[in-house]
């Protein structure tokens, strides 16, 4: 359908946006930024923590320990103490985030087929890094431990072959994403958080701004329709909402090599469905704002809850009960699931149809409820 | 008073057409019950100090603002119900730049054109011919926030008339422009109003408002007055005496004491008197001023001017606070 009124906003619109570098570097450069940014800072993968030792025992036994552990990745034995002062100093000025002690009888107790304790000290500031550092320390004791009792069942003859390995082993197998690359996590849920960030503002501040510049008087007072001007403001901003997903989805293939293994069009189908709930909100919080500092504010203060509640941070399975429920409200929730669902999984709409009916409800609702209280008037 | 009568009788033919129009902003009554109706080839001239109400008026006319009370009719159509076809017989300039800076004087012509359903060749013929007719030839590319201000008008007034409107409202056209630039702009608006065009302009300005067929007094959201340029000054002929004496501290004194002068207003060198009889004035003032002290150059009995007809209202209303205020000068 060519409307020669909303064709007419729509190419008024889009001169604008490429007069303005403020809104060009806001959409073009801003996604790069957060996507190196996330993509290599805001990593949570934790490899090569540096582990103070302080080896009491120096025995060959006390060794292999070590070794233990600094053939993990996740560890690098970093400082070799020679008292406990040191290595409470090492940790303490965060030259070290862990430190392994073993005792002066380590190596005697194990022979003599007693139980020798060592201890290990972890520095808990940044929850991430302990919890894994944790995790990764404990494992790698038992492993040892089951192997010392191993070869202490070896020693006292009871070795029948098949007795020699342990009972049990859990063979672990990550799908998805099997080397857990915290960009391949990232980068997907990138496209949901900037088409957050971006859209509401851009399509916020650009309404507001016909009416702080005094434009919207001239343009209140032609014939053009209430939906035509709604429509032509918002569309350039669906194509920027296109283009960053498709920036976004490219830049992570080619800079961190995140797989796409799902249908793309499937997915530009679905981030235009979540892009209504946005510009919606945009359109909403500029019938609030009546200039355009207001509304960038109005927008934060839309955007913030909307990402920490999305789990994009923080994970949703950690949250109280209340903030989960909350969650629910939020469509970014469900976009998420939905671009890493089709990213990294590979899903279609077979195993993502209630994400995307909760986004059509959203649509429906956010983008009707912002549209009539749009008015063409200036009261 | 004489307005309700103009309306009621204006009413069939008029295309610009306010019936008891009413509109508060919380507790002030921003317009308080205006009616007025403007025929097409009429100008209007909508006359009073800043706070009147003239914007809200204007708003009001082409539905920018709701109205309390009242309706307001353009070209036939109520602005309640066919909003849109009424607005598309309107052209408006408002008080404040309105036009896209950031697009060039062409593109807000093509713009404009655009938005009120022109295309093609005509919308261009149209854009070329306004360019032409506003004086901004050889600007197209320009942006429009690089403009002067007189420019800037033009360009609005350009804009405005690009749908050949039946009725054209200007909010205060020529606020801030210097006196050749205001020239061509009444030029401007003197051929739309020979193209048959209805024509309301907003104005601070005494000497603008005379440029109109017929001149409307608001204060504080009434009109307290209307009728042509003479209509105005007729109760006056006979009750403005012009003084020129000094010096001016004791003559204003002076004037200000005698029972029959209503008003002592400063024009420059001289002085205006406003007086409910210029017989006992003209006998006595001479003398009193002489006795005070001051230097009596000439008294004597002049043609009222609209400005004076303008301080005259407004000091005979007792909620107007000073005349200066009132009669801003142009």
């Amino acid at each position: 359908m060519l409307n020669p009124r909303l064709l007419s906003v729509v190419r008024k619109e889009f001169i604008q946006i490429v007069r303005d570098p403020r809104t060009l570097a806001l959409t073009f450069a801003m996604p790069i930024i957060q996507l190196f940014l996330l993509g290599f800072a805001a990593t949570s993968d934790v490899r090569q923590v540096p582990l103070a030792v302080w080896d009491q025992d120096r025995s060959a036994a006390s060794r292999s320990l070590v070794d233990a552990y600094r053939a993990a990745d996740y560890f690098q034995v970093a400082y070799e103490a020679d008292n406990e002062a040191q290595v409470r100093r090492l940790v303490d000025r965060g030259d070290a985030r862990a430190g392994l002690v073993i005792p002066p009888d380590y190596g005697r107790r194990l022979l003599d087929g007693q139980t020798a304790t060592v201890a290990f000290v972890i520095d808990g500031s940044d929850p991430t890094v302990a919890g894994t550092a944790l995790a990764a320390a404990t494992l790698i004791g038992q492993a040892k431990g089951a192997q010392l009792s191993l070869e202490r069942l070896a020693r006292r003859g009871a070795a029948v072959a098949g007795m020699a390995r342990p009972p049990l082993e859990v063979r672990t197998r990550v799908w998805f994403n099997p080397d857990l690359v915290s960009a391949y996590y990232m980068v997907p849920a990138l496209i949901g958080l900037i088409l957050q960030f971006l859209t509401v503002i851009l399509t916020a501040t650009a309404i507001v701004r016909e009416r702080e510049r005094g434009t919207i008087e001239q343009l209140i007072v032609t014939p053009i329709r209430s939906w035509e001007l709604v429509v032509g403001k918002l569309t350039p901003y669906v194509v920027i909402g296109f283009m960053d997903t498709v920036l976004i989805l490219f830049a992570g293939m080619l800079i961190f090599g995140v797989p796409v293994n799902g249908s793309i069009p499937l997915l530009l189908v679905l981030s235009g469905l979540f892009l209504v709930t946005t510009l919606g909100l945009g359109l909403f919080i500029s019938t609030i704002a009546s200039t355009q500092q207001e509304a960038m504010i109005t927008a934060l203060f839309f955007n913030l809850p909307a990402i920490f509640l999305s789990g994009f941070f923080f994970p949703l399975a950690a949250m109280p009960t209340i903030l989960q429920w909350l969650s629910y409200l939020i469509p970014l929730r469900w976009f998420l699931i939905i671009v890493r669902g089709i990213v990294l999984k590979g899903v279609g709409m077979e195993a993502l149809w209630p994400q995307v009916a909760a986004l059509a409800v959203f649509a429906v609702l956010i983008m009707g409820g912002a549209a009539l209280r749009f008015h063409k008037r200036l009261d | 008073m004489m307005q309700s009568a103009s309306a009621a009788a204006g009413a069939e033919d008029a295309v610009i057409l306010a019936q008891g129009l009413r509109r508060a902003y919380g507790a002030v009554q921003a317009v308080d019950g205006v009616s007025l109706a403007v025929r097409p080839g009429e100008a209007y001239g909508l006359l009073g100090p800043d706070g009147a109400g003239k914007t809200t008026f204007i708003r009001l006319l082409v539905g920018a603002l709701r109205p309390d009370a009242g309706r307001a009719v353009i070209s036939g159509f109520d602005l309640a119900t066919a909003t849109e076809a009424a607005r598309a017989t309107i052209g408006y300039l408002a008080g404040r730049f309105s036009l896209y800076g950031d697009l060039t004087v062409a593109e807000n012509l093509r713009f404009f054109g655009q938005v009120r359903g022109l295309g093609g060749s005509e919308l261009n013929s149209r854009a070329r011919e306004l360019l032409g007719f506003v004086g901004l030839n050889g600007f197209e590319a320009w942006r429009a926030e690089q403009l002067s201000g007189g420019m800037k008008q033009k360009l609005g007034l350009a804009c405005a008339l690009i749908h050949r409107p039946k009725v054209l409202l200007l909010d205060e056209p020529s606020s801030g422009l210097d006196p050749l630039t205001r020239r061509d702009l009444w030029h401007l608006i003197t051929r739309v109003l020979g193209e048959g065009a209805a024509v309301l302009v907003s104005t601070p300005y005494m000497d603008e408002a005379a440029r109109c067929g017929r001149i409307g007094l608001l204060r504080a959201g009434r009109l307290v007055a209307e009728g042509r340029p003479g209509d105005l000054t007729a109760p006056l002929i006979g009750r403005v005496l012009e003084l020129s004496a000094g010096p001016r501290r004791v003559v204003q004194q002076v004037a200000a004491a005698d029972p029959d002068v209503r008003e002592v207003l400063a024009f420059g060198d001289r002085f205006h008197l406003l007086v409910s009889d210029a017989e006992g004035p003209l006998a006595r003032l001479p003398q009193a001023l002489r006795a005070a002290g001051a230097q009596v150059e000439r008294l004597r009995s002049i043609a009222p001017s609209l400005e004076d007809a303008f301080i005259s209202l407004y000091s005979e209303a007792p909620s107007v606070s000073s005349p200066e205020a009132a009669a801003r000068h142009g």
